[in-house]
């Protein structure tokens, strides 16, 4: 058998700043590597030479559009180390802030995936959608996508007002919004036919392989580190993991759908419920995490993320560990792509939501 | 700061438990075990990690390795390699980490590969490996994944390593 060898990648339209190096036996995928590190800007190593507060805005660099989910973990890391309790309210503004996150970020991903299919309606729609949750974000932090607004402690401000009537309204419009894309995207029959059946992980597979996130909830695992390790106010809101039995493509994109809705109504709640009251401690002086270790870990929008954070009482930390989804996610990648036809490479690769900036660091 | 030493907790319950069952198991080959609510961390001889690992994943069901990490201490010219794993089959578990460490000579530092007990570890350690100079033995393909090729430089996360520019 002569197999042709072929980069998909690492330039960026097809398979982001990253490269999988396909063998092909005809038109089959006989084996497909991924070629990580084009992005990798050793973030681990650098958080070494900051501090805590200058490790903020450096560490959402990873992951630009999911940048609260990523520094909940990292504050709460820092937190469990120097033994904070964040006062109510600024805990409820974390998780409206997480979860707008994960709108944007689900919406981003919806995008992406619409214009790799050919569906180029689906790609301008959740980007001129995202807007609306951009919006609400700014209002609250004043920054349109790296917010670098939860700090060690708490929050960095308190919300204006007029925060929830708009929240509200974008997520009265948006709800029909998803209903629309409903019909013309994940229940249109091309879009079916293309992701139906594709790049399956079974259950046993996507347990074994570790991965995380849409990506395992697809595959029927209902573990959402918001239920099974309720971290801020999570186990105070009412919301649904969603998860389907089919483990293909489409049921990524499905779950993606579904979270959104979750999402929302986690917005609305934690809006309505919010008490009055301080939303940060008030900390003097540099922060210094005493010496000590701790491993915490949040649901980011793609996944469970991780922070293992060695400190040795110093003003840096000693050792960061960051372990992103994508960089969880990215063993699933050989393991999809076996087997199938090269066109069909994209339907199968940009419904895992690997994003390679995240997993590289 | 209070001069009054914190008040005695006693060790969580259901995390005690877990690790006692791997305390008799290697003995004095745990070097230390340290447990706060949802977190476990047990360090052991390095002769021994892979015996603790079979134990945690076939007898407590801890099923996928969340991280593999690597730390330098040049002072004591050694490495820790530490595991975090975590459960997702057993809902029980699912808030639970544990974290398998062992501390390897920094001249020799050489540790067996975990990817046959949890494949999920297998990128985890390629990284820990290219950045920080830890060897996997037995690993299925222990090459570089995230630095350039042509990095001809010692392990960039070893402490000795500057950041060029600071």
């Amino acid at each position: 058998m002569s197999t042709l060898s072929i980069s998909v990648g690492p330039q960026h339209p097809g398979s982001g700043h990253f490269r999988i190096m396909v063998k092909l036996d005809g038109d089959r995928i006989v084996e497909a590597l991924p070629d990580p590190g084009y992005v990798h800007r050793g973030e681990e190593k650098l958080a070494e030479y900051r501090n805590y507060i200058q490790n903020i805005p450096h560490f959402e660099r990873p992951i630009v559009h999911d940048s609260s989910n990523i520094l909940f973990a990292y504050v709460s890391a820092v937190e469990d180390l120097m033994k904070l309790e964040v006062p109510e309210r600024g805990q409820y503004i974390r998780v409206v802030m997480a979860e707008l996150n994960r709108i944007i970020a689900h919406l981003y991903y919806m995008a992406i995936y619409g214009i790799f299919v050919g569906h180029s309606t689906m790609f301008m729609w959740p980007m001129g959608d995202r807007e609306l949750f951009i919006d609400v974000a700014q209002m609250i932090s004043g920054q349109r996508v790296t917010f670098a607004f939860l700090l060690p402690g708490g929050v960095r401000n308190d919300m204006p007002e007029g925060v929830k009537e708009r929240a509200e309204k974008a997520c009265d419009y948006f709800e029909k919004r998803l209903v629309e894309y409903e019909k013309i995207f994940i229940n249109n029959p091309l879009f079916e036919r293309r992701t139906r059946g594709m790049g399956v992980l079974t259950k046993q597979d996507a347990i074994r392989l570790g991965v995380v996130g849409p990506t395992l909830r697809a595959s029927g695992v209902k573990a959402d580190l918001r239920k099974d390790e309720p971290y801020a106010v999570y186990d105070k809101l009412d919301f649904d993991i969603p998860v389907s039995q089919d483990g293909d493509s489409w049921a990524r994109a499905w779950v993606h759908m579904e979270e959104m809705r979750q999402s929302m109504a986690i917005i609305r709640q934690a809006l309505k419920d919010m008490p009055s009251g301080p939303v940060k401690l008030n900390l003097r002086g540099q922060i210094r995490a005493p010496s000590g270790e701790t491993f915490a870990r949040t649901e980011a929008s793609r996944g469970a993320l991780s922070f293992y954070l060695v400190s040795n009482g110093g003003m840096m930390p000693y050792r960061v560990r960051l372990i992103t989804p994508s960089f969880r996610n990215m063993i699933a990648i050989p393991h999809i792509l076996k087997g199938l036809l090269l066109a069909d490479l994209p339907p199968a690769f940009w419904g895992l939501d690997y994003w390679p900036v995240e997993a590289d660091r | 700061m209070s001069e009054t030493p914190e008040t005695e907790q006693k060790p969580p319950e259901r995390e005690s438990k877990l690790v006692d069952g791997l305390t008799a198991k290697l003995g004095k080959d745990v070097l230390e075990v340290d447990i706060k609510p949802k977190r476990i961390k047990v360090k052991v001889k390095p002769e021994r990690i892979k015996d603790a690992a079979e134990y945690i994943k076939n007898e407590l069901g801890f099923d996928h390795v969340a991280s593999v990490s690597g730390v330098d201490y040049p002072n004591d010219q050694e490495l820790e390699v530490i595991y975090h794993i975590a459960a997702y089959e057993r809902e029980d578990l699912r808030d639970l980490v544990v974290a398998l460490a062992a501390r390897i000579p920094r001249q020799d530092p050489k540790t067996p590969t975990l990817t046959d007990i949890w494949p999920s570890s297998e990128y985890s350690e390629r990284e820990t490996y290219e950045m920080i100079g830890i060897i996997f033995e037995g690993h299925p393909k222990l090459e570089r994944l995230l630095l350039p090729e042509d990095w001809d430089d010692i392990p960039p996360l070893r402490k000795e390593f500057k950041n060029p520019g600071r």
